[in-house]
């Protein structure tokens, strides 16, 4: 075995991993990945039946309702809103006015069922992704440095 | 007075480790061995600043004094004791003490009882590990003081994040800390071997035990934040992908690698540029890892802080950490000429690919993690990379791998009988048929993985045991021969086995988990029950209960199967006096083939509860399995070849320079 041939079986043996590798991660890039989407985003244009997203945006007050194991509640960011059930225990912080962060799919029915509604640490916290779309429909406002939401309209 | 002695003790340190990091460098270079002494009494007082500013913080922390901000922050005079200590690190300023705290530590051992180390390179490796220092302790200094006063000083403070008051997560960040920090001396030995431009047998022998009490450390530290998580988050889940786990798994991939390949320098002279990559790789990915959770760039469970002038910091000192010793590899790693050759079908060929291997998963998982800041800065897209895309990018990738860390082995240096390997582990492959088979028959309609998780962790697991047996030829010879067999390995060898075992065990145990795990969700008035895989739980009663500082809702559950009774949980729903916010305390039972998991939610205000159970197969297997590697981890650590201060064996004096 001389030194050039090891090195040629090694530069092979690098290149087809890599090869392997470049070719899952494009395949679980085109499939696995799940978009951000605000209320706003989903009126413009509803995705389709079955397809994981993201949804993201304040719990609207008076929105919750209950009936045994679901929940449903609508999540808006105060432009448009989306009508979401769900069922499973809420997290700890889930209340309304918050920001909440939930995955799921549209069935064909048009509603938007929620697999997973993100759970949140802390009561002053508001996702990142929800600041954004807030910001994007322009009812966000720093205050104190932190920024929350305020309702442009109350009901 | 404590908190400006402490703060002070950090000033004292930051010029110890300025006099560290320069004077032995410049003694290295022109051959004054005064100023390459000085590095062993330099770092030591480096470490006695550090820590007696650890202890002061500790103190203010035990004694409760609110005028130190972060102990209003992070503490409440009410709390447990140990979580008042533990909340010495349950921060962003007094986690980076503790970070500072074992990059001293590390300084200071090496100081210490590294004295058969060459002068040189121990004068360098001191003298890089103390500009690790230098950075860390400016940020510390000029970012992030935890000593900063509040006043007039608060009556109450705060209180610790619920969520991190758990006996699991006391210790996960000083385990954790002590793997990632734990790999800078890694990286302070192979840049000091590229200014002296050798690396040499020896040079892999002295980096080795630290290397391996990094990854043992890691291994504990990521296991328990799994166990942390499952225990304490209240989701039955063990592992999220979430940017912050995957911050300390990536140097632990890496530092899996290093492992190996240092071994193929020690034992052949081989692979020795790559080496030194791997080595400032790995302390790199424990840099980035910082910086990902410090900054606070990435929100999630762990991230506390916000602040951008932090983030920019680290971020630059990541660039100049990884920047300079890379140019440094450009301009040295030619010279550093590998000797012994190889048969791509050899031990160092099985190691080459478990290397190429790793490094390719830990690519996967840095793309993952940083994609999803990377679209948004360059597309203003928001998406979210979660466990799908992992599994079928790692996980298929870790299929190979473990098959190859069978064979591995098996293979002799230079050149390896493949067939002959293969010929030995039939019996491996009959029984990992076995068990995909059963995986199949368990739930035909499950997940792909699972069969051929459990055919390869079966594989592994059977595998790793010929191989052992083969080793002391247990059918071979009286008794009394194998017995002595079993005395003359060395424990480096019971060390690899059982960290082979280990991860045999937890891949079994991941993969039933992921695949069969199965969960209920109703809601129940007390005396009403449910059943999920043959199991009956039945909510006896809710009652408010009181602990040291919260108030909860206590249910009981009584679970039993056909009629006979399993075990009695207790979940509680608690709410802590202080900060207003509720978390959910699982119960759980574990059992060797099955945890049961109750998780109480919220009231419907009629009398009911909403409760949540889940049936989770094995994942006992994942805690036990990790504490199987962590012990193969120490074993090999014990070898007394490696033993820090051990006598330079004769091999080491005639390594060859490069």
């Amino acid at each position: 075995m001389s030194r050039k041939r090891l090195r040629l079986y090694l530069v092979l043996a690098t290149l087809v991993v890599l090869g392997i590798a470049a070719t899952l991660i494009l395949r679980a890039l085109n499939e696995e990945l799940v978009f951000f989407l605000s209320p706003t985003q989903i009126a413009e244009k509803q995705p389709n039946a079955g397809q994981q997203i993201r949804l993201g945006g304040l719990v609207e007050a008076g929105s919750v309702k209950k009936s045994g194991e679901t929940v449903a509640f609508s999540v808006t960011d105060l432009s448009n809103n989306v009508r979401v059930s769900y069922r499973g225990l809420l997290p700890d912080l889930f209340r309304e006015g918050q920001g909440v962060v939930v995955q799921g799919a549209f069935d064909g029915a048009g509603q938007f069922v929620a697999s997973e509604v993100l759970a949140k640490h802390d009561e002053t916290y508001m996702p990142p992704e929800v600041a954004k779309a807030l910001k994007e429909s322009g009812r966000w406002q720093e205050t104190e440095g932190k920024g929350t939401a305020q309702p442009a309209v109350t009901q | 007075m404590i908190p400006e002695l402490g703060h002070y003790a950090l000033v004292l340190a930051l010029v110890m480790a300025l006099a560290q990091a320069t004077l032995p460098m410049v003694g290295a270079a022109r051959g004054v061995r005064p100023w390459m002494q000085l590095a062993r009494p330099a770092a030591r007082a480096q470490f006695g600043f550090v820590a007696f500013a650890f202890l002061a913080l500790m103190y203010s922390f035990a004694i409760s004094d609110f005028s130190v901000a972060i102990v209003t922050q992070h503490s409440h005079s009410e709390q447990p004791l140990i979580y008042k200590l533990s909340g010495t690190w349950g921060n962003h300023e007094g986690s980076l003490l503790l970070w500072v705290l074992i990059l001293t530590v590390f300084g200071a051992l090496v100081a210490s009882f590294g004295d058969n180390l060459p002068p040189r390179l121990k004068a360098r490796t001191l003298s890089i590990q103390a500009m690790i220092s230098v950075g860390f302790l400016l940020f510390m200094l000029l970012t992030s003081n935890p000593f900063a006063r509040l006043d007039p000083a608060p009556f109450q403070g705060e209180e610790l994040n619920p969520l991190l008051q758990d006996p699991g997560l006391a210790m996960h960040p000083p385990m954790l800390y002590l793997g990632y920090v734990g790999f800078s001396i890694v990286f302070s030995f192979a840049v000091a071997a590229l200014i002296d431009g050798k690396v040499d047998a020896a040079w892999a022998r002295w980096v080795r035990p630290w290397c391996l009490l990094s990854w043992t450390s890691l291994t504990g530290g990521i296991v328990l934040g799994s166990w942390w998580a499952y225990n304490e988050l209240g989701w039955g889940g063990w592992w999220f992908w979430d940017p912050v786990e995957n911050a300390s798994f990536m140097p632990w991939l890496i530092g899996t690698a290093l492992l190996h390949t240092a071994l193929v320098v020690e034992k052949r002279d081989a692979l020795k540029s790559w080496t030194i990559l791997l080595s400032i790789l790995t302390f790199g990915f424990s840099l980035l890892g910082t910086f990902l959770v410090r900054s606070g760039i990435i929100t999630s469970v762990h991230a506390f802080a916000d602040d951008p002038t932090r983030g920019v910091f680290i971020l630059a000192l990541l660039a100049i950490a990884i920047g300079a010793p890379l140019s440094l590899y450009a301009m040295r790693a030619p010279t550093l000429r590998g000797g012994g050759l190889f048969a791509p079908l050899s031990r160092e060929g099985a190691l080459v690919m478990n290397n190429l291997l790793l490094a390719t998963m830990t690519a996967t998982v840095l793309l993952g993690t940083l994609y999803p800041l990377l679209l948004e800065l360059t597309t203003g897209k928001t998406i979210s990379v979660g466990g799908p895309f992992y599994m079928a990018t790692f996980g298929v990738l870790a299929l190979p791998l473990l098959i190859l860390m069978a064979i591995g082995p098996f293979l002799g240096w230079k050149r390896g009988d493949v067939k002959g390997a293969l010929q030995r582990l039939i019996a491996a492959g009959i029984c990992a048929l076995g068990a995909a088979i059963i995986a199949i028959w368990i739930k035909a309609d499950g997940p792909i993985l699972a069969p051929l998780g459990l055919f390869v962790g079966v594989w592994l697991l059977v595998g790793t045991l010929i191989e052992f047996m083969e080793r002391i030829r247990l059918f071979d010879g009286k008794p009394g021969r194998v017995w002595t067999r079993i005395r003359h390995t060395p424990r480096a060898t019971y060390g690899m086995t059982l960290a082979h075992l280990g991860l045999a065990i937890a891949v079994i145990g991941m993969t039933g988990a992921g695949a069969w795990k199965s969960e209920e969700i109703r809601l129940l008035h007390p005396g009403q029950s449910l059943t999920l895989q043959g199991y009956d739980f039945k909510l006896e009663s809710v009652e408010g209960v009181r602990g040291e500082n919260y108030l909860a809702d206590q249910a009981h559950f009584i679970v039993s199967r056909d009629g006979r009774f399993v075990a009695d949980l207790y979940p509680e729903r608690r709410q802590y006096m202080v900060q207003p916010m509720p978390t959910t305390e699982a119960a759980i039972r574990s059992g060797p083939l099955a945890d049961l998991y109750a998780v109480i939610g919220e009231p419907d205000g009629k009398g009911g509860w909403l409760v949540r159970v889940y049936h989770e197969p094995l994942v006992t297997w994942i805690w036990f399995g990790a504490l199987v590697m962590v012990a193969g981890g120490l074993t090999s650590l014990s070898d007394r070849r490696y033993r820090v201060g051990a006598p330079v064996r004769a091999g080491a004096a005639q390594a060859v320079r490069a």
